[in-house]
């Protein structure tokens, strides 16, 4: 879109200044508005502005409808959760069905709802009847099993307490009466006390019940019964070993079964109840193996039954799920879409007349002809007679920050976002970002070996980009793959800064010519030490030299390369953010900014450390001994001092003096002229407005300084001191501090190839070293979790933040106000993303 | 150590410490409590709350609601934070957590107990019991005959059992027993948490004494309001007030010999603590004395957060998360039934 209109502002910059934006006012006829509204979110290029903040959700207009979303989005739920539970996979790709409207589809959804609780609740007491029998059975196989164990003695049939029992569980009788008879003590005084009749187990009715109770049950429920009966009953239990659905909850639990004989009518319904309250299921079982059998087979004619019945019950839900996934995922957009379009229409003004709805929002000045088209596009579908007015207001209302970003860009204003969002319309650093950023990492990463691991993990996510964006990602790979660009360039960097340390998991090579250095003996014994002579007058051509890899002198060496080199970056970037200082103040008009506040920061950083940086070029170039320490430190010490053996250049001393003067001048220029001039700006203003000028508020001065008229003149100049005095103090010390912060780059370079080396020629070297098949094994395992763990996660890691350091901190610092809102524009898309 | 708790307190206890401190953030403020006043309908209700901590709770329900659901499914919310809370806790804190339920457990007894003595369905009794004081075999107390049984059964088994040492009779139960179990029980586990908090030592016996003993005095003032004109001989009454708090002992001589509401207004009104509360009453007005002592809990309650480093925080945070349900559940009682000019009466505001 590069249709632009009349603001002379709204001039084509990218990424560098957020879009130009402007508050409108929609007037929208009430028959069209829920057709704007869907186009406008199909756009996605409005941000509405609530009109109704002071109304509570239930009191808008469509709270209702939004309540019915609520519902349908339940309803919803529950379809989906039924069709997981039937285990129907759900292809949303054939949307051939045509879209139902809103209001037939939640129609369309109570009924289904209607349906499958009816289906559900059918076949959950065919379930609950189908799992009892199944619970019958095993009862009885397990009792069967009990009861036959002891068959040997059929022969003794006997009369046993008035119940006709077969021989089959005599044997446990006895054992039980045993038991009785050898705790006679305790039973007798416990039953004394209960003041029952009874004499001897013997004669008692004995009784006995069967059934399932939940294992983790099974101690408690056996204690109770105990004391319940005082110990008199006798329990066996056995486990079944395959989770069965519970009839009553409908959940797969591990039962137990138990087989409890007891005596007296008193302790069976006291049994009965305690059952009753443990949730056991108890199930008659017959003692003679005749009627056993033939109850067995009763069940087993009702089992088939009954499955029978469920499955064609399960068949019938499963063709009315299965026919509703291919539309469930379409069917809850649409539901989310309609919620989200009711919240925006509970954020409209109702017209009393209640004929048309006002609206009012943000929108970016390019975006005005699509939304124009959006809107008579809805009222032509519509058949409205009257299309949307859409007005542009004039508003004091700071816009919102809108950048248009696309997937490579995006990751990186993240970055900046993170630390604020960018003031409207003022320098985004993000455009710089995108090659600062990699680059400050690549030099504390510097190693090209390590740069490849990390290219082709990037590349790998970068190329699965399709599949990846689908799948939910865990926290941390989530992020590497929100942050695949930015890796891809840090990557990128490290290669070639590693290419320029000549390091390859810390080993050199020689790609780029010989070194220019030979050995000075033949034998070449001393080459680590000294004894190197310069054969050449060209410097090896690309990189650091690889002798000096391993040489004694390789650390002085490499530290006052990379220092040095740490301190010109570091200038050079806090240069870059106090010129784009001076882009900000030019383009909001602040004249005062740039010659009170620009000007003696650019001239007080670049006459200390740029004047520092001037001083290592010249000692690169010519090769000079000079201590650059001693040249600066005494450079504010003593000033007149000769510079004896330290002069790199004729006027030197000269320079350094004005340098100083300059500096020394710029501090008391940054502090005070421009909270003078402010005050006296202000005094003018109330001067006139006593003499009853008038003014209009957007006829005042085109500056956008801090003041504003309300407040009271004498405190509003000591607010006005104090923040430029604070601002002052923390740029001249931020000036040393924040070079000095650039050292980290050195630093963190440092750690980086040190620690490659040790992990080389410790762990890979020594290893090698012993000849010995299993020890090389362990010692390149270890060596390559070392390199993957530390060195290419815990060192990007604290490369990255080092980096983000130096740009929130040293770079934006500098002019980075970063107090701006994102623009929010409704849209649909990442309702149709979400889930 | 008395004093240095302060330095080792993070230790074990720092974590727990935050986490209740942010649920203690999600409780209903004045903004939300005027906004759930004006609600129309329950739907309304479940809207408003939707935006709030308690929203994944009630996002599944379907649209008819009742009240019972509403205040079921807030108690749900209380229910996983609290165990959530004691699977992290440690020694002693676990313990004091787990005597903060005792109260619900006392009351379950008795709700059941009372249930079964009128014949209702077990089930029926257990869906009515408060989640937080469940405790394994507690549907096994509908077998019981009586106090002896129900000891040996089940109660043998829980925490509440060293409690019921007074209460042991062969008494059939009647309306009268278990009322008087009730409070006996009560008692007993008051002076025992009481104790337990004394033996903490440090803000944490500073607060939760003092909470306890307000809690005490309450239950005093409750019993013998409620034991007017009863059968309850003044010596029985005076064996049901708790051994502590500020009516100990002479508050409760006093206290004992009541006949009615006055009386007791005039023993009271000599705690200068006590005279605020029955200042706002009429005279012979009993019906706004609990809602009055609510609200001087809930105040005593938030007070608890203004110290660090000490127990009483769970304690203030589990009740006064009792209380917002108490309110939701006024509030939506009086939506249902159409009552919406007495919803301010019950409700105590709690920020």
């Amino acid at each position: 879109m590069s249709i632009r209109l009349g603001d002379p502002r709204a001039s084509s910059v990218g990424l560098f200044r957020s879009e130009t934006m402007s508050l409108v006012r929609l007037i929208i006829p009430a028959e069209s508005v829920h057709e704007t509204i869907i186009n406008l979110g199909d756009l996605g290029l409005l941000q509405f502005n609530d009109l109704n903040a002071d109304k509570s959700p239930f009191q808008r207009t469509y709270a209702h409808q939004i309540k019915r979303c609520g519902a349908m989005a339940q309803k919803l739920r529950f379809l989906k959760d039924q069709i997981e539970r039937a285990g129907i996979l759900s292809s949303s790709s054939s949307s051939t069905q045509k879209d139902l409207e809103f209001d037939e589809l939640e129609v369309k959804l109570t009924e289904l709802e209607a349906e499958l609780s009816e289906v559900n609740s059918s076949s959950e007491k065919l379930l609950q009847s189908y799992n009892e029998f199944l619970e019958f059975e095993l009862v009885l196989k397990k009792a069967g099993s009990y009861f036959s164990s002891s068959r040997s003695t059929k022969s003794a049939y006997q009369r046993f307490s008035g119940q006709d029992s077969t021989s089959t569980y005599q044997h446990e009788l006895e054992e039980f009466s045993e038991f009785s008879r050898n705790t006679p003590t305790y039973e007798s005084s416990l039953l004394l006390e209960q003041g029952l009749q009874m004499k001897t187990s013997k004669q008692t009715r004995l009784g006995f019940i069967t059934g399932l109770i939940d294992k983790k049950k099974i101690e408690s429920f056996q204690r109770i019964l105990f004391r319940a009966t005082r110990g008199n009953m006798f329990f066996k239990k056995a486990p079944i070993k395959e989770p069965m659905l519970d009839p009553r909850t409908n959940e797969m639990v591990e039962k137990v079964f138990f087989l409890l004989f007891f005596s007296g009518e008193q302790a069976k319904t006291k049994i009965i109840k305690i059952c009753e309250t443990y949730g056991a299921s108890k199930y008659p079982c017959p003692e003679e193996f005749g009627q056993r059998a033939q109850m067995m087979n009763e069940i087993s004619s009702r089992l088939a039954e009954l499955k029978a019945t469920i499955d064609a019950g399960n068949r019938h839900r499963d063709g009315l799920l299965s026919m509703v996934s291919y539309q469930v995922d379409q069917w809850s957009v649409m539901v989310r879409k309609q919620k989200a379009i009711y919240h925006i229409l509970n954020m409209l003004n109702i017209d009393v007349t209640r004929r048309c709805l006002i609206a009012e929002g943000w929108c970016p000045v390019s975006a005005k002809v699509q939304i124009q088209d959006a809107l008579d596009q809805a009222a032509a579908d519509s058949n409205s007679q009257i299309s949307t007015i859409f007005q542009v207001l004039r508003s004091k209302e700071s816009p919102p920050t809108y950048f248009k970003t696309n997937k490579f860009t995006g990751a990186y204003q993240e970055i900046i976002d993170a630390y604020g969002i960018a003031k409207y319309q003022e320098a985004n650093p993000t455009v710089f970002t995108i090659i600062t950023f990699p680059f400050l990492f690549a030099i504390m990463f510097g190693d090209w070996g390590h740069g490849i691991c990390l290219l082709a993990a990037v590349l790998w996510l970068i190329l699965n980009e399709r599949p990846y964006k689908k799948k939910k990602l865990g926290d941390i790979m989530a992020m590497a793959f929100a942050g695949r660009y930015v890796i891809l360039l840090m990557a990128i960097f490290s290669i070639y800064t590693g290419l320029i340390y000549n390091e390859f998991f810390s080993k050199s090579f020689t790609f780029f010519g010989s070194s220019a250095y030979h050995c000075s003996d033949p034998s070449c014994s001393q080459s680590t030490k000294s004894g190197l002579i310069k054969t050449r007058s060209t410097p090896y051509w690309f990189g650091v030299d690889p002798v000096w890899h391993g040489s004694s002198t390789e650390l002085p060496f490499l530290n006052s390369m990379k220092m040095k080199m740490s301190i010109l970056f570091g200038v050079s970037h806090m240069n870059l953010g106090i010129l784009l200082s001076y882009f900000n103040a030019k383009f909001f008009g602040n004249k005062l900014d740039i010659w009170y506040q620009f000007i003696p920061q650019a001239i007080f950083l670049n006459c200390l450390f740029g004047y520092l940086s001037l001083l290592i070029i010249v000692k690169w170039c010519t090769g000079a001994r000079a201590d650059l320490y001693h040249v600066i430190i005494y450079m504010f010490l003593s000033p007149t001092a000769d510079l004896g053996e330290n002069q790199l250049f004729r006027g030197q001393k000269y320079l350094q003096n004005s340098l100083l003067l300059a500096a020394a001048v710029a501090i008391p220029w940054m502090l005070l002229p421009k909270p003078l001039i402010l005050r006296k700006k202000q005094h003018k203003k109330m001067h006139r407005s006593a003499h009853g000028v008038k003014e209009s508020l957007d006829m005042e001065s085109p500056d956008k300084d801090y003041t504003s008229h309300e407040v009271h003149e004498g405190l509003e100049f000591r607010e006005i001191l104090v923040y430029q005095i604070i601002h002052t103090i923390e740029f001249v010390l931020g000036a040393v501090s924040n070079t000095a912060s650039y050292l980290r780059l050195w630093a963190l370079s440092l750690a980086h190839s040190e620690l490659s080396s040790v992990f080389y020629d410790k762990i890979l070297v020594l290893a090698l070293g012993y000849k010995n098949k299993a020890v090389t094994i362990i010692g390149v395992v270890v060596f390559v979790c070392a390199t993957i763990g530390v060195l290419l996660c815990m060192e990007t890691l604290s490369a990255f933040l080092h980096a983000l350091r130096l740009h929130w901190v040293e770079f934006q610092g500098k002019f980075y106000a970063g107090d701006g809102y994102k623009f929010k524009p409704f849209s649909f898309s990442p309702i149709s993303e979400e889930d | 150590m008395y004093g240095f708790e302060a330095l080792t307190f993070n230790i074990h206890g720092g974590y727990l410490e935050a986490i209740v401190r942010g649920h203690r953030g999600g409780l209903l403020t004045a903004v939300d409590y005027n906004n759930l006043c004006q609600c129309e309908t329950l739907d309304d209700i479940k809207m408003h709350l939707s935006a709030t901590e308690y929203g994944p709770y009630l996002q599944n329900e379907p649209s008819p609601l009742r009240t019972t659901t509403i205040v079921e499914k807030c108690t749900q919310k209380l229910v996983d934070e609290y165990k959530h809370m004691l699977a992290q806790a440690t020694e002693p804190l676990s313990t004091f957590l787990e005597y903060i339920t005792y109260g619900h457990m006392i009351d379950n007894i008795v709700l059941i107990v009372t249930g079964t003595l009128h014949e209702r369905d077990v089930h029926e009794l257990l869906e009515k019991c408060h989640p937080l004081g469940m405790f394994e075999s507690i549907a096994t107390l509908a077998v019981a005959q009586n106090m002896r049984e129900l000891y040996r059964l089940v109660l043998i088994d829980t925490p509440l059992a060293p409690y019921f040492s007074e209460c042991i009779t062969s008494e059939d139960l009647d309306e009268m027993n278990i009322e008087i179990m009730r409070n006996t029980l009560y008692k007993a586990y008051l002076e025992d948490f009481y104790k337990f908090c004394k033996k903490l030592g440090g803000a944490t016996s500073e607060i939760m004494c003092d909470l306890l003993a307000f809690e005490a005095d309450r239950r005093a003032v409750n019993i013998t309001i409620n034991s007017i004109g009863t059968e309850l001989t003044r010596d029985d009454r005076r064996k049901l007030f708790s051994s502590f708090g500020q009516l100990y002992p002479y508050g409760h001589e006093e206290l004992a010999v009541c006949e009615d509401f006055d009386q007791v207004r005039g023993v009271m009104e000599k705690y200068p603590t006590y005279q605020s509360i029955f200042a706002k009453l009429s005279y012979g007005e009993s019906q706004m004395l609990d809602k009055a002592f609510y609200e001087d809990e809930v105040k005593r309650l938030c007070l608890a957060f203004e110290q660090q480093f000490h127990y009483a925080v769970f304690f203030s945070y589990v009740r006064l998360r009792e209380q917002e349900i108490r309110n939701l559940m006024w509030i939506s009682e009086c939506v249902a039934q159409n009552q919406k000019s007495r919803i301010h009466d019950g409700i105590v505001f709690i920020f």
